[in-house]
């Protein structure tokens, strides 16, 4: 089992296996945070197309009312007011404004237009006749910019995004890749190697252990036997010793006393 | 990320390309805008049947490549068909290029080269 599979070159230490285990954290929440990463710009690109669809279906409509309210002026107005109108055009009232919003680290601009105050090139034109439509048609216009400004922020967003997700995915793709199928299964190898190293180490200790007291038990039984044998040993001695008083006490012929008991030493 | 902060911040013009009515119309909104002489740049180019396929690309590139102050180049979609080629190439966030109906010519959104890339991605 030890043997299974790639695993990094470490000796199976309790130290190590703390290190290999930070590290296998590490590794799957990066992998986890890129995925994420991955996923949120994804599915931020999804909702944006899908904006940018229904958004240049709307500038269609809107254009399309933009022009007849400018056939309107013509009408009233009888006359072409184009040259006058490209001829005072001095300085723009309609301008933009970029502002920044962040998606998972990548910042997206985005258009936000605005009106200058005070600023009217075109006060003279209509003067004469048609002015309302003037009014109007300049405010329809006013609108569709309004819309187009809105689908250009859309479509800024887009070609980013386009490029952002293409590099994440380029380095998302791969490294959680790597993550998931070289690093992570390294990591946890040698996190098993290091176990069972560890539980080898441990059986054979506990073995050993198992041994040394058994060997122990032995040395202490043999002991306490021959401390027994010697104390039954001392005993029967000063038995003798007491007997053989009585046997002068009365002198008996030895030899006639049958046979002794057998002394064990 | 992909364009800085100093990238965009200074662009707040919109440009105009296209046909009498559309420039017309935008500018009576109030997007026109003339630089300060000497060198006086408008950001419009009224485009007709005589105007030549050179001056609309030269004003294109002017928009989109020399002038950093335009942040959005409109153009008709009929006159990005002639230009088809140099919109198709054209990758970068700033200036947004965006194309837009004209009177005559109905909005057809096969045509917008953005539209197209949607499509594309999405495998339809």
């Amino acid at each position: 089992m030890s043997g299974a599979g790639d695993r990094e070159a470490v000796f199976p230490t309790r130290q190590s296996l703390g290190i290999m285990k930070a590290k296998l954290k590490g590794a799957e929440t990066g992998h986890s945070l890129l995925k994420r990463k991955s996923e949120a710009l994804t599915k931020r690109f999804r909702e944006i197309t899908r904006r940018i669809d229904e958004a240049k279906r709307k500038m269609g409509r809107v254009m399309q009312i933009a022009a007849f309210s400018l056939a309107e002026v013509t009408y009233a107005v009888g006359g072409d007011i184009g040259y006058q109108v490209q001829e005072s055009a001095k300085s723009a009232r309609f301008r933009l404004r970029t502002k920044q919003e962040n998606v998972s680290g990548v910042f997206l601009p985005a258009f936000e237009s605005y009106l200058t105050e005070g600023n009217n090139d075109f006060g003279l034109t209509g003067l004469g006749k048609g002015g309302q439509q003037v009014q109007r048609c300049r405010e329809t216009y006013a609108r569709a910019v309004e819309t187009l400004v809105e689908l250009a922020s859309l479509q800024t967003a887009f070609v980013i995004l386009d490029e952002v997700i293409k590099v994440v995915n380029r380095r998302g793709e791969y490294l959680p890749l790597k993550a998931e199928h070289v690093i992570i299964p390294r990591t946890e190898n040698t996190i098993k190697y290091i176990n069972s190293e560890l539980d080898e180490l441990d059986r054979e200790e506990f073995y050993r252990l198992k041994k040394v007291a058994g060997k122990k038990q032995r040395d202490t039984a043999a002991a306490d036997a021959e401390m027994k044998a010697k104390k039954a040993a001392a005993v029967s001695e000063s038995n003798r010793e007491n007997v053989e008083p009585k046997d002068h006490s009365a002198p008996a012929d030895i030899l006639a006393t049958g046979e002794d008991d057998d002394v064990i030493f | 990320m992909a364009a800085s902060q100093a990238d965009y911040k200074d662009r707040q013009f919109i440009a105009v390309i296209g046909d009498e009515d559309s420039v017309t119309g935008l500018l009576l909104a109030g997007i026109g805008h003339v630089t300060s002489p000497p060198d006086s740049q408008k950001n419009f180019l009224v485009v007709d049947g005589k105007t030549e396929t050179s001056a609309i690309e030269a004003a294109f590139e002017s928009f989109t490549t020399q002038r950093k102050d335009i942040g959005i180049v409109l153009i008709n979609q009929h006159v990005a068909d002639k230009i088809r080629y140099r919109i198709d190439t054209y990758t970068a966030a700033f200036p947004t290029i965006l194309e837009i109906p004209s009177k005559e010519h109905p909005y057809d959104p096969e045509k917008d080269s953005v539209l197209r890339r949607v499509r594309r991605l999405f495998g339809e």
